[in-house]
């Protein structure tokens, strides 16, 4: 990146966080990976703790984030994710683990991993990313597809008679004594931006503070499978997915509350 | 240190733990789950990790994890466990990150049984999972031999980063023998931990693992990488032992328990005036390849013995290439062979190659 002085009179208000590298991404025009790639780095650089974060990225879409986040990280086994972050996390518990999965890798593949990993209270932060829909293999049914919806392996739309129903995770893992914190957000437009990364920074203050494990599912998009612009997907999140998937906590211990509210 | 009496199981844990394992993440399954609960017991005392997972997938992945991190790490299971571990052996094996994994096997196909065999050896040896590669196979015969494999396995796991199989039948993991535990080395502390491991990117470019590598080009690479450090193992790590082979004319090939069985039949079989020597391969991968043809050259004949079907005796004839008949006697799914079955195989193959 080239260097710019900043004039006397001006300040710097925006700049590249330290924890994203310069690479560019390899994700669609109009994907909210980007996005919240962005929100985690600029958290994890709020708090300070780049040099001692290790990530563990996931098989699918995100499978390459190692590229674009600046720091330790590790490449699971779909769905292993929670297994690799316990035993990492186990050995070396003054690092700051995340792992950034998929709607497939945690929710369909992984399930076994990362309830178990919830219940175990595992001092990681996981962030979920829900698009309702498999987008490296070219736009299969998730376990996340909403019911009706036309991907290439439900054609005639997601039957919930034969193919289930869409799974709520983080009402799922939220019921679970081990989570401090649980929520679901959406990177949709400005302000659930803003809330997400809220979000992001209290689970990651979660970990920091030992108080269990912490999860942030972020409804997402995926315009290249849903077969719709950038900006027509949005709206289609905001008008199926909120309705199916609501925002907001599944769960907020008293202690993770008061880290809130800063007490 | 003195001999004491031990438990084939608890001596292969508490041997990992002098060894300075850090971390043992397994799943309870017969007959192995005595290695489980000695870990149980002991890990928390001396302030290490110990977690049961939920599952033997997750078990890997918790040591993948581990690995990663530079720790010193292991798991252990038996055969339809290990078969569930597949995935990760294969992940593990690509990232180059140590790792030793135990097997107490069992009776198969399928469930099986919780009896003593051998089945397991083309998994070990030949289809550990996916893609190309080998982990090194270690196969002890007695408990003496399990402690000292065990603590060669973590050197061998950290000296060529890979991933190192132990293997026993479920009577070496059940037998009590007497043997003697090597000194307590201490643990690595974690800021000792390798150059390449995930510790953090503080003062340094961040570390990545991985096993995937986009590119036709890119994966050739990785996997020329990975035959080359394979190639360096089989020049150097062939291990195996062998019994009155001086002035054999009849060779005998067995590993494990039963490879101690047929110390007994080179003895009964000298007695009856038949020359038979012992060839017991402690490594199963590396296989002593280059001593057996050596041998090839001074006998008339080979038997392989076997808990299984005949799986090890495949290795055995491409060892040997024709030269000598090379035959088979096994049992599966439990029975251990015994002498008295075992002597008469031996003089068959003496008749054949007069």
């Amino acid at each position: 990146m080239a260097t710019v002085e900043i004039p006397a009179d001006m300040e710097l208000v925006y700049k590249y966080p330290e924890s994203l590298t310069e690479a560019h991404t390899h994700y669609c025009p109009g994907c909210t990976h980007g996005v919240i790639h962005r929100l985690i780095a600029e958290v994890l650089d709020e708090l300070g703790v780049r040099e001692r974060t290790i990530g563990i990225a996931p098989v699918g879409c995100s499978v390459l984030a190692y590229y674009y986040f600046n720091m330790d990280f590790a490449e699971a086994a779909h769905g292993r994710a929670p297994a690799m972050a316990t035993g990492l996390k186990r050995v070396s518990p003054d690092k700051v683990v995340f792992t950034y999965q998929g709607d497939g890798d945690l929710a369909a593949i992984g399930t076994a991993e990362i309830i178990h990993a919830v219940n175990r209270g595992e001092l990681f932060t996981t962030i979920f990313v829900n698009n309702a829909i498999y987008g490296m293999t070219g736009g299969q049914m998730a376990p996340t597809t909403l019911p009706g919806q036309v991907t290439t392996s439900s054609p005639y739309g997601r039957d919930v008679e034969t193919a289930g129903f869409p799974i709520h995770m983080a009402e799922l893992v939220g019921q679970l004594p081990g989570a401090a914190y649980v929520t679901r957000q959406a990177v949709l437009d400005v302000p659930g931006i803003r809330r997400t990364k809220k979000a992001i920074k209290l689970a990651f203050q979660t970990q920091l503070a030992g108080l269990g494990f912490s999860m942030v599912e972020v409804l997402s998009t995926c315009g290249t499978n849903w077969h719709m612009g950038p900006l027509e997907a949005l709206e289609w999140a905001k008008e199926h997915m909120v309705e199916y998937f609501p925002l907001g906590d599944t769960k907020m211990t008293d202690r993770v509350r008061a880290l809130k509210e800063g007490k | 240190m003195a001999k004491e009496l031990w438990e084939g199981n608890a001596a292969i844990a508490e041997a990992a733990i002098r060894a300075g394992v850090e971390a043992f993440f397994g799943y309870p399954i017969t007959p192995q789950t005595e290695v489980l609960e000695h870990f149980s017991k002991r890990l928390p005392e001396l302030g290490r990790v110990f977690l049961q997972a939920e599952s033997e997938v997750a078990s890997i992945n918790m040591v993948y994890g581990a690995a990663c991190a530079g720790a010193r790490v292991m798991t252990s299971s038996s055969s339809p466990g290990v078969s569930l571990m597949q995935e990760g052996f294969s992940y593990i094996a690509c990232s180059e990150v140590p790792a030793v994994v135990t097997n107490i096997m069992r009776g198969g196909p399928g469930l099986g049984n919780v009896q003593p065999a051998q089945g397991d050896y083309f998994q070990a040896v030949k289809s550990a999972g996916h893609g190309d590669f080998h982990m090194i196979v270690l196969a002890p015969a007695n408990v003496q031999e399990a402690i000292d494999l065990m603590v060669l396995a973590f050197d061998l796991a950290e000296k060529y980063r890979t991933i190192v199989m132990f293997v026993a039948d479920g009577s070496i993991g059940q037998m009590m023998e007497p043997a003697e535990m090597p000194p307590m080395r201490p643990v690595r502390p974690p800021e000792e931990r390798p150059d390449w491991a995930l510790t953090g990117a503080q003062g340094r470019k961040p570390n990545i693992i991985t096993s995937l590598y986009l590119g036709a080009e890119n994966m050739e690479r990785v996997n020329l990488r990975l035959q080359a450090k394979l190639k360096e193992i089989a020049a150097n790590e062939v291990r195996w032992k062998e019994y009155s082979t001086e002035d054999a004319d009849l060779l005998l090939v067995a590993f494990g328990t039963v490879g101690r069985v047929c110390q007994t039949v080179v003895r009964e079989a000298r007695e009856k005036g038949l020359k038979v020597g012992l060839l017991r391969p402690i490594t199963l991968w590396p296989f002593p390849s280059g001593r057996i043809a050596e041998l090839a050259e001074q006998v008339r004949g080979v038997l392989v013995v076997e808990m299984n079907a005949g799986q090890m005796v495949e290795d055995v004839r491409l060892a040997v290439e024709g030269r000598r008949p090379v035959r088979f006697y096994g049992r599966m799914g439990g029975p251990i062979p015994l002498p008295d079955e075992i002597l008469p195989e031996m003089e068959k193959l003496d008749a054949e190659c007069r």
